[in-house]
């Protein structure tokens, strides 16, 4: 088996506890890939870790235990390779909406001009509806949504191989979150970029996924399923809602945050390779038993 | 009804001006003409009005006689005001900048490293409460000359808001901004020029103002130490000349120049202010 672009492997975290007590693992034997070009996005209750492994992913943070390789090399510290975009925006408050993505991408391509560097932040300003003065604004003079464009347009525009989005719309309200979600997916089409996105959407996971990882609830959460979302694209928020699969994803997301986040959760004995069960759907509904988490799913349409 | 507040704000202010004025001008002593007095009385110091405060209408002609020639130099003793706050403001901000040039630095240094700080707390609890005026004689003693003495008693009065402020705003400098710069793999210097300065620009420029507010109270005070030249040399001299009218006009001098330094900081301050 050829190793995936991204490789996580037994990653676990723990944080010390108040002298005497046992350690509080939030998550352990974490294992997942994603391959080039993948949209995946992952799912759980909150306290469950995904911030953190995302964090991980990132290099912001450190694992206690295992690891995540990147195209071949480990991931230690932060790098202009994995791009960010945070719940709060996470833009520089002093600076103009341009401003905050040419220093990126003057990070990016160091030996380019301001010529350059200009022209291709408007480019990616442009994309996300940001043009004709707006981006001359500063992020208080802009409303939640734009400046989430503003943050998508600055992810983008330095090209990582690997973009990291921390509920990029949990802050927005449901309109402007459509019409976000729309450019994303957009942009994203129109580029071969890897996607590793946390949400707390169903909806939002189906429209954007090609992947979608299910992750019990903590203390010793992991990721307990990967439910392949393969409804063609390009995917409209309008008429997917039509397609065959749909709801069946939907229901099965929605029953597995209810209840068995709940079931599956807690420490696993048998520790060890802990991968996530395959759940696939096709026209005749779910294939592999979702009771049965460890049994590995079976394609009956292939 | 007037418009708007700040119109109506003035007109009170003036009000006020005027009414406090009146009542000072009022409750000083008329002075008797000459003419009125006998030989005896003059030669006894009776045309002299008696020890009082001198009314506003003798301190604003005083102003109005020190301010059209603010800059004449009749020998060391008779110095126009215009000289006297040039050399109060040269010393103030001489030491004021050094100052900054040494707090800022190590401000940073404090705000970024928890060794740092805690190595160097005690130090700056200790130095901080102490008056800038009693490091006077041992000033005098190691520079041996009284005008960088006083540039050094404004310097170690005015580096420690600067030096506290600034490692404060460091210190708290949003984890999200120093993770944009780590994202995007700055370096360190790029780091402290493109996020934690123009972050913790508005805390520091708060501190700086503090500071010269500090620096100005304290100059005049250190003037009338060190002698010789500025506005507190020139309060204390007027009052050995018993001039007490010279007296007033310098403090209202004082006031005002403060004033504008405090308004030029303040302005800078709105300069670096950001909006979250």
């Amino acid at each position: 088996m050829s190793t995936p672009f991204l490789s996580v492997q037994n990653l676990s975290k723990r944080f010390k506890a108040p002298k005497g007590e046992d350690a509080l693992t939030v998550f352990e034997n974490v294992n997942l890939g994603i391959e080039k070009g993948e949209f995946v996005c992952i799912i759980g209750h909150s306290g469950c870790g995904k911030s953190t492994i995302l964090n991980i992913l990132a290099g912001l943070d450190e694992p206690s235990e295992g690891g995540v390789i990147m195209n071949g090399k480990e991931v230690s510290g932060p790098s202009l390779d994995r791009g960010i975009v945070f719940q709060n925006y996470s833009l520089l408050p002093w600076l103009s909406a341009l401003k905050n993505v040419t220093f990126a991408v003057q990070a990016r391509h160091k030996s380019w001009s301001k010529k350059q560097v200009h022209e291709h932040s408007m480019k990616y300003l442009e994309m996300v509806g940001l043009a004709g003065g707006a981006e001359l604004r500063k992020p208080s003079q802009l409303s939640g949504g734009m400046r989430q464009r503003v943050s998508i347009a600055r992810a983008f525009a330095i090209q990582p191989e690997l973009l990291l989005l921390d509920e990029p719309f949990g802050a927005l309200d449901a309109l402007t979150r459509g019409s976000i979600q729309d450019e994303l997916i957009r942009i994203w089409s129109g580029s071969d970029q890897t996607v590793f996105m946390i949400t707390h959407d169903v909806d939002e996971a189906i429209l954007l996924a090609d992947r979608i990882l299910l992750m019990t609830n903590g203390p010793y959460a992991r990721v307990a399923e990967s439910v392949q979302v393969e409804i063609p694209r390009p995917r409209e928020r309008a008429n997917i809602i039509h397609h065959s699969d749909y709801y069946d994803i939907r229901n099965h997301l929605v029953e597995f945050l209810a209840t068995r986040s709940k079931a599956l959760a807690g420490k696993q004995e048998d520790g060890g390779t802990s991968e996530p069960s395959i759940v696939r759907f096709g026209a005749h509904g779910v294939l592999s038993d979702p009771k049965d988490d460890r049994k590995p799913a079976v394609s009956r349409a292939k | 009804m007037l418009a708007s507040l700040n119109a109506r704000a003035l007109l009170l202010s003036l009000v006020l001006l005027a009414v406090l004025l009146g009542l000072w001008e009022a409750a000083s002593p008329k002075q008797q003409l000459a003419g009125e007095l006998t030989e005896y009385e003059l030669l006894m110091g009776g045309g002299e009005p008696k020890a009082a405060v001198p009314p506003p209408s003798a301190v604003f002609a005083k102003a109005w006689e020190e301010l059209s020639d603010p800059f004449y130099d009749a020998g060391p003793n008779d110095k126009g005001i215009g000289i006297q706050i040039g050399y109060s403001l040269y010393r103030v901000l001489s030491g004021y900048f050094l100052a900054a040039a040494i707090a800022i630095p190590v401000g940073f240094l404090i705000g970024m490293s928890p060794l740092m700080y805690k190595a160097l707390d005690p130090f700056i609890q200790v130095l901080r409460p102490i008056s800038p005026l009693a490091w006077m004689p041992l000033a005098l003693f190691v520079i041996q000359d009284s005008q960088a003495s006083a540039i050094f008693v404004i310097f170690i009065c005015s580096i420690w808001p600067m030096l506290i402020n600034t490692a404060f705003g460091v210190a708290g400098v949003r984890k999200d901004w120093v993770n944009v710069a780590r994202t995007h793999e700055l370096g360190a210097l790029k780091t402290a020029w493109i996020v934690i300065l123009p972050a913790a620009a508005p805390t520091i420029l708060t501190g700086m103002r503090i500071s010269i507010g500090i620096a100005w109270l304290v100059i005049v005070a250190a003037e009338m130490l060190v002698g010789g030249t500025g506005i507190g040399y020139y309060v204390w001299n007027e009052w050995n000349n018993l001039d007490l009218t010279s007296v007033v006009f310098s403090i209202l001098v004082i006031g005002v120049v403060g004033m504008l330094l405090d308004t030029a900081f303040a302005y800078c301050a709105r300069l670096v202010q950001y909006q979250e």
